[in-house]
């Protein structure tokens, strides 16, 4: 191995990397306001790309279909919710935020859905049909279980993963996708040749993690978010919403997943199915971090994409086996420095 | 009173009418239409919706159902078909493995299989169990041969190869090793990927550094792209073979212009339209395909559709032989229908013609395979 295949691999995993590392924090957002592990956040991410790459060919993705139904049955629940508790002057906002607004999006999107809408629309158009899904499955498959252990939560997440997949093959089909890169130029640094899509898939990264650390330190949503991720009975009594809190971090999640899809695009070719190994990687990342810290999570994500990389030059057959198994020291070192506290649910 | 009495007499003429109707040849199909392989087994599945329902003025049911990619599905659904749709011939599965699992379920039945897998296991070799089971797809050694002896008569020594973690890659592999070694090639680097990986760049750059001739990737379907595109990105400039699992518009769609200069073994079927007309085959080609682009548009086909076609027009062949000796439903009809698949007659079918005999029980032979390359976005016959 000479030093330019050292740094290509290097460039290569940290790319990698970059996009594990916003699926870990995606993760940890999750689990710690709602303790839901969310495995579906891979499908997320092929739907990022898919729907990108459906409206690439000029025509209108299978995402909108999924939105609809989904807003359909999220409007249903809430109605039938308000009904039942006689709060009919509810009824016409719910129905109005669950149902109208992501029909508006989905009517939209299908409107602005031609072959002439530019690359940067395109995106935008993308991250909004997918970042949508995000509280309205929350709604759906979540919210009714809110209260329940984390194990109850992990097996609705199963259960959701599995149906997202089996509707991501009815709305995309069989076969992969990729989108166009946002830049094929390369530029050389001494030895070493640099792709402008790798750094901007890094600074992306970089940027997002930088604003989501500006959304929870300085704006109210994102203290109330923290405040629920601290002490939810305690959150509940200062007048923090945990069905709003759930909702809102599943947004966010939804749409870090969501751009880690168009930000993998152009590297790699997906499949409605490949989600899961790549939301698996990030959970690895997460798990260095403990499913808590943002920075140690990003940069196990980081050392993951790494590992990958260089795993995958000196044992291809094994690339799998290596990097799953880091998680078995990691959980070792874990559970050996960290208190162990019963969890009483 | 009367009535009465009639009524058993009337259940009784009522169970013998539709006894009779039941003189029908099932054809239980299990496919994989969901799961890792549902680009393969989707254009199977649509095939089976033009198939017709009478074969030589007998009626014809297909039952189709969904294994999912997975073996124990696979074997679920054949037991199904033997044991409550009593199915005379089970048509099935996509993938090797599923029909493998296959095998021992139909040999216990003595009931005849036609797979649309294409590892030569699942037919080979030839003993009581696989007596039973034939299949349509070329064998990856038909296929693998075809490469080896383009790549001696275009001057390449050394050959790399990467291809699926899987049985697919690793059953192409074991092909190669042996094609390339009757070739007289060197295999100077051998690498593996799966088909979700978000990154080949590894394996390329240790392919690119042992600098070989030639690269094969075994592949099926639109991953097959993944390392073909890190090839060109990191400049490889040697010629790229890929297998015939990659023949499908997708491949092209998502390899673009990357792909150019590729070139893959196939079943003749695929560019039918360019071989001289005194070919058998396509005349039968053309039949299918004209069905088939019909109901599912302009350039739709796949050679994996044509397996499921072809599985047909060997049943087409061998059910009015085996009528003439047995009633469809029994015993005796499917050992017939057996007999039948494995006479000897030739079978004029879209991937090549089918001559079956007690030792194969796949019968296709150089005619079943052609050499094409990628020219701008199409597939063109390599002359």
């Amino acid at each position: 191995m000479d030093f330019s295949i050292f740094a290509l691999l290097t460039q290569d995993g940290i790319t990698n990397g970059a996009i594990y590392a916003l699926l870990a924090l995606a993760l940890v957002l999750v689990f710690a306001v709602t303790r839901v592990i969310w495995i579906p956040s891979g499908e997320f991410v092929a739907y990022g790309t898919l729907t990108l790459a459906g409206l690439q060919l000029g025509r209108p993705p299978g995402t909108i279909g999924l939105l609809i139904g989904m807003a359909v049955v999220a409007g249903a629940m809430e109605v039938y919710g308000c009904a039942r508790r006689g709060d009919a002057r509810q009824i016409l906002r719910q129905l109005l935020v669950w149902t109208g607004i992501p029909l508006a999006i989905a009517g939209a999107a299908w409107w602005l859905a031609t072959p002439s809408l530019p690359f940067w629309a395109q995106i935008l158009v993308a991250l909004a049909l997918v970042t949508v899904l995000g509280p309205l499955h929350y709604r759906i498959a979540y919210q009714p279980l809110a209260e329940a252990s984390v194990l109850v939560l992990l097996i609705v997440s199963v259960a959701v993963h599995f149906a997202l997949t089996g509707l991501g093959l009815w709305f995309f089909g069989a076969e992969g996708s990729r989108t166009p890169a946002f830049s094929s130029e390369t530029f050389q640094v001494g030895e070493i040749i640099v792709s402008v899509q790798g750094l901007f898939v890094v600074f992306t990264s970089i940027a997002l993690i930088a604003a989501l650390y500006l959304f929870f330190g300085r704006t109210l949503f994102g203290k109330a978010l923290r405040a629920t991720a601290l002490n939810r009975v305690g959150a509940r009594l200062c007048g923090v919403s945990p069905n709003l809190a759930g909702a809102l971090t599943f947004t966010l999640a939804a749409l870090l997943c969501a751009f880690s899809g168009v930000l993998i695009g152009p590297i790699t070719t997906v499949y409605y199915d490949s989600g899961f190994l790549v939301s698996l990687k990030g959970f690895v990342g997460a798990i260095i971090g403990g499913l808590v810290s943002y920075p140690l999570a990003a940069a196990g994500a980081l050392l993951v994409g790494l590992l990958e990389a260089f795993a995958s030059y000196w044992a291809s057959a094994f690339k799998e086996v290596i990097v799953f198994t880091l998680i078995i020291p990691v959980l070792l070192w874990r559970s050996l420095t960290s208190h162990h506290h019963e969890e009483d649910e | 009173m009367h009535v009465r009495k009639l009524l058993p007499a009337l259940i009784a003429g009522i169970a013998m009418v539709a006894g009779a109707a039941q003189a029908e040849v099932k054809v239980g199909v299990t496919l994989s239409a969901t799961g890792p392989a549902a680009s393969l087994g989707i254009p199977e599945k649509n095939t089976f919706e033009l198939l017709p329902t009478t074969i030589a003025g007998e009626k014809i049911t297909w039952i189709v159902l969904d294994d999912g990619s997975d073996t124990t599905k696979a074997v679920t659904n054949t037991k199904k078909l033997i044991a409550e749709d009593k199915v005379d011939v089970v048509v099935g599965s996509t993938i090797t493995p599923n029909s493998l699992a296959m095998v021992d379920v139909v040999a216990d039945a003595e009931t005849p299989m036609i797979s649309m897998a294409a590892s030569a296991r699942i037919v080979n070799p030839a003993n009581p169990k696989t007596k039973w089971v034939f299949k349509t797809p070329q064998s990856d050694a038909l296929m693998a041969d075809a490469i080896a002896v383009n790549m001696k008569a275009n001057g390449v020594k050394t050959m790399g190869y990467i291809g699926f973690a899987d049985g697919y890659g690793d059953g192409w592999l074991a092909e190669i090793k042996q094609s390339a070694k009757t070739a007289g090639i060197n295999i100077v680097a051998e690498e593996k990927y799966n088909r979700t990986d978000s990154s080949v760049t590894g394996q390329v750059l240790k392919l690119v550094t042992a600098k070989p001739d030639a690269i094969l990737i075994a592949a099926a379907g639109t991953p097959g792209a993944t390392p073909q595109k890190e090839l060109v990105a990191r400049g490889y400039k040697g010629r790229i073979y890929q297998t015939h699992g990659v023949a499908n518009p997708d491949f092209l769609r998502v390899v673009g212009k990357d792909g150019d200069g590729t070139i893959l073994p196939i079943g003749p079927m695929l560019v039918y339209e360019q071989l001289p007309d005194s070919n058998p085959l396509k005349k039968t080609a053309a039949e299918y395909i004209g069905k088939y682009e019909a109901k599912y548009g302009p350039g739709s086909r796949t050679t994996f559709g044509g397996h499921a076609w072809d599985a047909y027009l060997l049943l087409q062949a061998a059910i009015p032989e085996a009528l003439k000796k047995a009633k469809p439903g029994t015993k005796e009809f499917r050992a017939a229908l057996r007999d039948a698949l494995e006479s000897g007659k030739e079978v004029v079918a879209t991937h090549g013609v089918y001559q079956m005999s007690p030792q194969d029980h796949n019968g296709l032979d150089n005619r079943a395979r052609t050499m094409i390359k990628i020219d701008n976005g199409k597939w063109v016959l390599v002359k």
